[in-house]
């Protein structure tokens, strides 16, 4: 017998925890080409913004070991083409749609909140408040919890949506991090986003990528974004969706275990389209052999 | 449509120093035309991480080749692998060379003939070639481009062809008269030469295929853009072959 595969994140019920990572799987659609979008437990579409952001110089990208450096500097189309453009065609597919978005300020953030709650056909929203590419004073959102708290607050009075924070990796305390979302009423919680990371090209002595600092992606960090997402499931009881180098079911179960309700696939798009496909069917097989009949008896299932 | 699947080694073998010319038989036909690319990836583990994009070489039914040169960790890679193996591909990926009417004219320095080689076999014996490369060794496939190319004019920095010197001086003295449509691939320095050659002849259409570092191929990532006179463009979808005077070099 097929095992049973949904989850609840918020007020969403997917219909497998397996999610696209914002920024790694486009506007979903450049993907429809490779695989069934039909399949998928949700789409993490790229960062929005109000308006349509260009992003950072060239080169944006450079392979590290078992990942990636990234400058890509949030560039996207913005809300109203994403609504135009995208979200049209996406509509037409049973998937969950889920719109990560971003501000130059907290009054952005706060407005384009109320937009997306407002716009039929997104599902939840996904709020970065960790982006190393972003530069403005609320780039540190993420690193401060009374910044967390207060734009948590806000965003939280203006939708009724799914309100997931995806979380910065670069804190020494995730715990509190998480708790202060939690108490401000975020129905869910996604990390990790990338690490910041650079990487200097001896000749000039410069960066490889068009800024000093990018966003690590990539098996490279999957350890220590189990370890967090382990941390920050023991400190809240909203669910998490872990992020970070998924590569494989196996590495997908981790996440699962540790903690995560969900997980979103990243990185490993641009290597294999069809990886989160591919894990879907690998942990229906795993939880068939294992003799599990639902998937959420798994969860947060770490033995120490 | 873009498709994902498997291609077995049939031959991959050096064809001068670090260069390869890897031939694949697909499970299916495809269709490719001048100037896309494919990505391979060049083991199944994710180290190195990400696939290496790679202009069509020659494609013939389900035979799929692309001349390649050994520049990193993922290609020196590519080079080990013995025939049998079986590799990822993803594509074809991106904008093709317009298809040429009549006469052209291409352009390749070094490697840079692995994009355009396709482009002359699919359009044969129309084609005035201008090929540029270090030293006589590197000029490839010198005999098969006779054949393909109308006229063939080899340039060498040693000055061991029938040019000494880059392939845009010999370009200059030898093909600026053609009114033709120009085709070109090969190093950003000899791009920017030839933009700057051009500079007085707007009239004439110059397509140049460029590379970028890349991860997706398929447009998501966004890790490939250069700059054009309208913005950032993705190489891997708006590109690989620009117009030249679009390009911010």
């Amino acid at each position: 017998m097929k095992p049973l595969t949904e989850v609840k994140i918020g007020k969403l019920t997917l219909k497998n925890p397996v999610l696209t990572a914002s920024g790694t799987f486009g506007y979903g659609l450049e993907y429809s080409q490779f695989l069934d979008l039909n399949l998928l437990g949700g789409i993490i579409i790229k960062g929005l913004s109000l308006n349509p952001k260009e992003g950072n110089p060239p080169p944006r990208i450079y392979e590290t070991p078992c990942g990636m450096l990234n400058s890509i500097g949030l560039q996207n189309i913005g809300l109203n083409a994403f609504v135009k453009e995208k979200l049209p065609i996406l509509k037409r597919f049973d998937t969950k749609i889920i719109v990560n978005f971003f501000g130059e300020n907290l009054d952005e953030y706060i407005e384009l909140a109320g937009k997306l709650d407002a716009t039929d056909g997104i599902h939840a929203l996904e709020m970065n408040v960790s982006c190393p590419n972003k530069k403005s004073e609320w780039r540190k959102m993420g690193l401060n919890p009374e910044l967390l708290k207060k734009a948590v607050r806000e965003v939280r009075r203006v939708t009724k949506k799914t309100l997931i924070i995806k979380l910065s990796p670069q804190v020494t305390d995730i715990e509190e991090m998480a708790k202060v979302c939690e108490e401000e009423g975020a129905d869910a919680l996604s990390l990790i986003n990338t690490i910041p990371a650079m990487v200097i090209d001896i000749k000039t002595r410069k960066s490889i990528i068009g800024n000093p600092i990018g966003g690590l992606s990539g098996p490279a960090i999957r350890p220590i974004a189990v370890r967090m997402v382990w941390e920050a499931s023991k400190a809240v009881e909203i669910p998490i969706i872990g992020i970070g180098g998924i590569t494989s079911a196996e590495d997908a179960l981790q996440f699962l275990i540790a903690g995560a309700r969900a997980f979103a696939v990243g990185t490993a798009n641009f290597i294999n389209p069809l990886c989160s496909i591919e894990v879907i069917e690998g942990i229906e097989r795993f939880l068939i052999e294992e003799g599990i009949k639902d998937i959420n008896e798994i969860i947060g299932t770490f033995q120490q | 449509m873009n498709k994902i699947f498997k291609g077995q080694i049939i031959k991959n073998q050096a064809f001068a120093e670090n260069v390869y010319l890897i031939s694949l038989n697909l499970s299916s036909r495809i269709d490719a035309k001048p100037g896309q690319f494919f990505i391979l990836r060049v083991n199944d583990r994710f180290d190195p991480l990400l696939g290496r994009p790679f202009s069509v070489f020659d494609l013939e039914d389900n035979k799929l080749s692309f001349l390649y040169r050994v520049k990193g960790k993922g290609t020196k890679i590519l080079s080990n692998l013995p025939e049998g193996e079986k590799i990822q591909i993803t594509g074809p990926f991106g904008k093709w060379y317009p298809f040429p009417k009549d006469d052209y004219v291409v352009i390749a320095g070094g490697i840079g003939i692995a994009s355009v080689f396709y482009l002359m076999k699919k359009f044969p014996k129309k084609a005035y070639l201008f090929y540029g490369a270090r030293e006589k060794s590197e000029i490839l496939f010198f005999e098969k481009l006779k054949e393909l190319a109308n006229y063939i004019y080899i340039s060498t920095e040693c000055g061991s062809a029938d040019y000494k010197g880059i392939v845009t001086e010999a370009f200059k003295e030898k093909g600026m008269h053609l009114n033709f449509p120009i085709y070109a691939c090969g190093p950003m320095v000899m791009i920017k030469e030839l933009k700057n050659l051009l500079k007085n002849k707007k009239e004439i259409p110059c397509f140049v295929a460029v590379e970028e570092r890349m991860a997706c191929g398929l447009g998501a990532c966004l890790g490939c853009v250069i700059e054009t006179k309208d913005g950032l463009k993705r190489v891997c979808t708006e590109g690989p072959v620009f117009p030249i005077n679009d390009l911010k070099l």
